[in-house]
């Protein structure tokens, strides 16, 4: 049997480990129980399968395992002994039920920490150790969030449910709020290719993906899908090979993933169709906008900056304004958009972002001396890497 | 729990006569409508009329006033028996009164 690749294993555990996770919730009653015995079928397929290879039937497999293990515990431990006993433990795991465990984990009673952590545990079948290695967080911090979740979900009794019509909005709109944070750490942090670590952007994209699959009919859970694609579709574009970043406008379009991009946007088209426009549908347009355009100087900045106008009047937020600001460049020049910058002074001053832009603004109006101070306060207050030696190169070479 | 803020006694204070009148039926309606939900209430008199006794420091310590000197006290509280936490949840999106609650289980 070959070895699989890293990539390989992450894919099919994400794959199997929250079905598997939904079918013992359901058959044990139990969150917590289940998600133990899930936790150690998965930790049990990390240890043997890059070894052994990947089982022909790896849903049958960490069944076993976890059927296996449920009844060992069902023999030491008492405390879970009334719960495993009634369980018939079938042959087969149970039909797709994982929207009902997406819903419990990003329940609005659980800090957005611990749905996040509890999301990529028992959604995507990431250990405790991935997700601390991935935040960049001690791994005891992590199984804490894990446990208080946990007890807090059988204690304060949060439902094993998919809510009910008239919380569904609210619910959702937090369930995707998780799934876009996780998107946005994966790919701030991408770049570097680290092996053994999760790449969050497959697991944003996976819970995407069985989002739309499990909700056809919510134009925003499709507007999120379309718009972490769109994202992907130019990753390859978006660095040097050393890892430094490639600003959009001198990127090699024709790197990009031109297929994914039309598949993003008939996404974006068919959303559109349900008429409830919401901010992820408008920032995928907003993203289309710029993947569709065939080279930088064809981007229809009126657009982008009509649909900034639409995303604003549903979420209003001075980042929103920020990147508004820097598509007005394009229509009405660097001294409209450095003033539109004033008025977002007190809002973004810890926010590099607004500190980088200014400076462009600063550097296009020929204010060098200033356009450096904006500069060097940018770089004060980032810590990604990438984005700090751009900000060091264009230091030196302005 | 419910948990009044000062602004909202100070609200319920500056009220008419028919206008808090009107706000205690809205409270009123509020324990009818979810009367087979609750086992039991209680509304509590001003934190000015607390007393707060300390026992971790030696000598029991008599202070006037509630346990934390804020701008939120507990002004009551009501012990209901739901299904669970959303049952609850919803129960609460619909009270009519002091701008805070808290949602606690009991102990088993």
């Amino acid at each position: 049997m070959t070895r699989p690749s890293h990539a390989e294993l992450a894919r099919v555990v994400r794959d199997h480990a929250g079905r598997l996770a939904a079918s013992l919730v359901h058959l044990v009653g139990d969150f917590a129980a289940a998600e133990d015995l899930v936790q150690d079928a998965v930790e049990a397929a990390l240890t043997h399968w890059p070894v052994e290879g990947i089982p022909e039937r790896p849903d049958g497999w960490l069944y076993t395992v976890a059927r296996r293990r449920g009844l060992d515990v069902l023999r030491r431990e008492s405390r879970h002994r009334d719960k495993l006993a009634l369980v018939p433990w079938p042959a087969e795991p149970e039909p797709d039920d994982r929207l009902r465990l997406i819903f419990t984990c990003c329940h609005p009673a659980l800090p957005r920490t611990a749905q996040v952590a509890l999301t990529l545990r028992v959604v995507c079948g990431l250990t405790t150790a991935q997700i601390a290695k991935a935040f960049l967080i001690p791994e005891t911090t992590v199984a804490q969030r894990i446990t208080r979740a946990k007890r807090k979900i059988s204690d304060a009794g949060i439902p094993y449910r998919i809510p009910s019509a008239d919380e569904l909005g609210a619910r959702l709109a937090e369930v995707l709020t998780v799934v876009y944070l996780l998107f946005n750490e994966g790919y701030l942090s991408s770049g570097g290719q680290q092996a053994q670590s999760r790449d969050l952007v497959d697991d944003a994209e996976f819970l995407a993906t069985l989002l739309h699959q499990l909700m056809p009919t919510e134009p925003e859970v499709a507007g999120l899908l379309a718009l972490i694609r769109l994202h992907r579709a130019r990753a390859a574009a978006r660095f040097t090979p050393h890892g430094g970043i490639i600003q959009l406008q001198d990127q090699d379009r024709s790197r990009w993933d031109h297929e994914a991009i039309a598949d993003a946007a008939r996404l974006i088209a068919r959303a559109a169709t349900f008429k409830r426009l919401g901010p992820y549908q408008l920032q995928a347009a907003i993203v289309a906008c710029h993947a569709e355009a065939k080279r930088w100087e064809d981007t229809d900045w009126t657009q982008i900056v009509v649909l900034y106008d639409m995303l604003l009047h549903l979420a209003p937020s001075p980042v929103t304004r920020l990147h508004r600001a820097i598509a007005l460049r394009y229509i009405t020049g660097p001294a409209a958009a450095l003033s539109e910058l004033d008025a977002l002074d007190d809002a973004l001053d810890g926010y590099h972002l607004l500190h980088a832009t200014r400076a462009e603004l600063l550097r296009d109006l020929g204010r060098a001396d200033q356009a450096r101070a904006a500069d060097e306060r940018a770089l004060e207050l980032t810590a990604n890497p990438a984005e700090q030696s751009l900000l060091r190169q264009r230091l030196n070479w302005t | 729990m419910f948990v009044d803020t000062e602004q909202f006694a100070a609200d319920l204070a500056a009220m008419g006569e028919v206008e808090r009148e009107r706000s205690y039926g809205r409270v009123r309606q509020w324990f009818a409508d979810h009367a087979d939900k609750i086992t039991h209430h209680a509304h509590l008199l001003p934190a000015d009329t607390a007393t707060t006794v300390r026992l971790d420091g030696g000598e029991p310590l008599i202070t006037d006033g509630p346990f934390v000197e804020g701008k939120e006290v507990v002004s009551g509280f009501a012990e209901i028996d739901v299904a669970d936490l959303d049952e609850a949840l919803r129960m609460v999106k619909a009270w009519p009164a002091c701008p805070v609650v808290e949602i606690r289980p009991v102990a088993s």
